[in-house]
C-alpha cells in the first residue's frame, strides 16, 4: 500500500570537532555522502562534544562521522561516546573517525567503540561502501 | 508490549532518543508508524505551532535560533522541524539548517530535527504534521516549522502550523510583487528580516499597503487547505474583527525585533482562541488528514487488487493487441472493491 511503502534513507552527521579550521575534508565527505544518496547533516566548524551528541541523538543518524585534524581525538572522541551512551544512542550509531590518527590511538579508539578510522587519502568510494555495508538499520 | 507501544511510552516519559526514533519511523513510513501516530494523537493539542517560511536565505534558520533562545529564557521548551524540500530526485541531501542553531548548542530542551523530501514532496506535508504531533505529545511548549517558501508543497507543509509567518527580505522594490500568491494568502504575520539592510523601510511600506488592500490573509477565507465546505457552520462571529497580518521588522543575526515578534505571536494566538479560528483551523486539518489517509488507503487497495489480477503489464498487453481497453479494465479490476462497498 502506498502509505506503507518504506522510504528509508541512511542519515549521517558529519561533525567537525576541535579547534582546527580546516573543513574542506568534511565538506568533501558531506558531498560524497549526498551523491551516494545519503542524507547528510553538517555540523559546521568547531563543535564541542556535547553539540555533536545533541545533533546525533536528535537527528537519529545511523552514522556519525567525526573529522578531527587537531590531534585531540584522545580526549574528544571518548566524550562524544560517553554522551551517546547517556542517551542510549551509542549501540545503534556507526561511529567513524577521519583524520591523522597514530596506530596506537587507532586501536584505542576502536576499543572504545569507533567502528573504523579513515586516514587521509582513503578513497571516497571506500568510505561510502563501508557506510552502505555497516550502517545500522533503523 | 509491542515495539511501538514501548517506544510511545518512552516518548511520553520524556526520552529524547524515543522522540528521535518516532520521527525516524514517521519519516521512513515504516510499517507500524500509523499505530505510533495514532497513539500520539490523544496527547497532542497543547503545543503552539509556529510556521516560518520565506525565500532561500531570507534568514529563517537564524531567526528560529533566536526565537528558540528567547523561549528557553522564558522557561519554555522548543521543538523545531526544519524541512528541506530540495533535491528530491537523487535521494541524497545536505541538510544545513542546523548550522544556524548556534544559540542553543548542547541544550536538549531545544529539539531540532532536519527533514528532507526523499523524492516524495507530496508526502512531506503529512510527515511534517506527524513529526509536529510527536513533539507536541512529547510536551514541547512551542513547535516551530521551518521551510523554504517556493510552491504549493511548502504551503501545505507550513499549513500544519497555527500561526504562519512569512519572511520577506528587503529588496529593491519588487520583492513584494514577487511573493507567490499562495504564500501571501496563508500569511498570518509578515516579518521583514534583515531590517539592517537598505530597502527595509520600503518593503515594510509595500507590505503595509498590500495588507490594507486586503490581499493578505483574512481569517474567514484564509483557505488553509481548501476544505471550506466542511466548516460553513463555524463562520466567525460577526462582532470579531478579522485578523490583519501585522508586519514586524527583525535583525535575526543580533536578535533585534525578536521580542516584538514573540509578542505578535502571542497576540495571534489570543486571536485564534477568542475568535474560534483555532478550532476552525484544527477541524480543517483533521478533515484533510482523514481524507488523505482514506485516499492513500483506497489507492493501496486498488494497487493490491491490480497485483492480484496479474499486474498492470498483462492488461497493457491486452490493450496493445486490441483485445480490450483501459476503461473496461478499470471497471473489471474495481468490480470486487465496488461490490464490497455496495453490499454494505
Ligand atoms: N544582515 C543580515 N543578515 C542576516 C540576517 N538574518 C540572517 N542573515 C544572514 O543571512 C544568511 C542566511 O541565513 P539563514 O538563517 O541560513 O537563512 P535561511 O532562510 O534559513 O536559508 P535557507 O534555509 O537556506 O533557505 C546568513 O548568512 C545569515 O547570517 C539579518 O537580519 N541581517
Ligand atoms: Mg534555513
Amino acid at each position: 500500500m502506498s502509505t506503507d511503502q518504506s522510504q528509508r534513507s541512511i542519515r549521517c552527521l558529519v561533525a567537525k570537532v576541535g579547534l582546527d579550521g580546516h573543513d574542506r575534508g568534511a565538506h568533501v565527505i558531506a558531498r560524497a555522502f549526498r551523491d551516494a544518496g545519503f542524507e547528510v547533516i553538517y555540523s559546521g566548524l568547531h563543535k564541542a562534544p556535547d553539540e555533536i551528541v545533541q545533533a546525533a541523538v536528535q537527528e537519529d543518524v545511523n552514522v556519525l562521522g567525526i573529522s578531527i585534524l587537531s590531534g585531540a581525538h584522545n580526549t574528544l572522541v571518548p566524550k562524544i561516546i560517553e554522551g551517546l551512551k547517556e542517551y542510549d544512542a551509542f549501540e545503534d550509531t556507526l561511529i567513524l573517525v577521519g583524520g591523522v590518527i597514530p596506530d596506537d590511538d587507532k586501536a584505542e579508539l576502536k576499543a572504545l567503540g569507533v567502528a573504523e578510522v579513515f586516514g587521509p587519502g582513503t578513497p571516497m568510494e571506500e568510505t561510502v561502501e563501508y557506510v552502505r555495508q555497516n550502517a545500522p538499520e533503523r | 508490549m509491542s515495539e511501538s507501544a514501548a517506544l510511545l511510552d518512552d516518548l511520553l516519559a520524556g526520552k529524547h532518543r524515543a522522540l528521535a526514533r518516532v520521527i525516524t519511523k514517521i519519516e521512513n513510513r515504516d510499517p507500524g508508524y500509523r499505530e505510533l501516530v495514532s497513539g500520539l494523537y490523544e496527547h497532542t493539542g497543547n503545543a503552539e505551532v509556529i510556521g516560518i517560511t520565506g525565500s532561500p536565505g531570507a534568514g529563517k534558520s537564524t531567526l528560529v535560533d533566536k526565537l528558540a533562545e528567547h523561549y528557553r529564557e522564558q522557561g519554555e521548551t522548543v521543538g523545531v522541524v526544519a524541512i528541506d524540500p530540495s533535491s528530491p530526485y537523487t535521494g541524497g541531501a545536505v541538510l544545513g539548517d542546523r548550522i544556524r542553531m548556534a544559540s542553543n548548542v548542547g541544550d536538549m530542551d531545544v529539539f531540532f530535527r532536519s527533514m528532507s523530501a526523499r523524492g516524495n514532496l507530496g508526502g512531506l506535508s503529512t510527515a511534517t504534521a506527524d513529526a509536529v504531533k510527536a513533539m507536541d505529545a512529547f510536551g514541547k511548549d512551542k513547535v516551530i516549522i521551518e521551510t523554504v517558501g517556493a510552491g504549493q508543497n511548502e504551503i501545505d507543509i507550513v499549513g500544519a502550523a497555527d500561526t504562519v509567518t512569512v519572511l520577506v527580505p528587503p529588496g529593491a522594490g519588487d520583492n513584494v510583487q514577487m511573493l507567490k500568491a499562495g504564500i501571501l494568502e496563508i500569511a498570518d504575520i509578515f516579518v521583514v528580516n534583515k531590517a539592517d539592510m537598505d530597502g527595509a523601510d520600503r518593503t515594510v511600506q509595500e507590505l503595509t499597503e498590500m495588507v490594507h488592500l486586503g490581499q493578505g490573509s483574512t481569517t474567514v477565507d484564509a483557505g488553509h487547505h481548501g476544505f471550506d465546505e466542511v466548516e460553513m457552520d463555524l463562520e466567525m462571529p460577526a462582532d470579531t474583527d478579522p485578523w490583519k497580518p501585522p508586519i514586524v521588522e527583525t535583525v535575526a543575526t543580533d536578535g533585534e525585533g525578536v521580542v516584538d515578534l514573540v509578542e505578535t505571536f502571542a497576540e495571534h494566538r489570543a486571536f485564534l482562541e477568542s475568535s474560534g479560528e483555532l478550532t476552525r483551523r484544527r477541524r480543517q486539518r483533521v478533515a484533510e488528514e482523514i481524507r488523505t489517509l482514506l485516499r492513500d488507503d483506497a489507492a493501496g487497495l486498488v494497487a493490491d487488487e491490480l497485483e492480484d489480477s496479474g499486474g498492470v503489464g498483462a492488461f497493457v498487453d491486452g490493450v496493445m493487441s486490441g483485445d480490450t481497453d483501459p476503461y473496461t479494465i478499470a471497471d473489471d479490476v474495481m468490480a470486487p472493491i465496488r461490490d464490497c462497498v455496495e453490499d454494505q
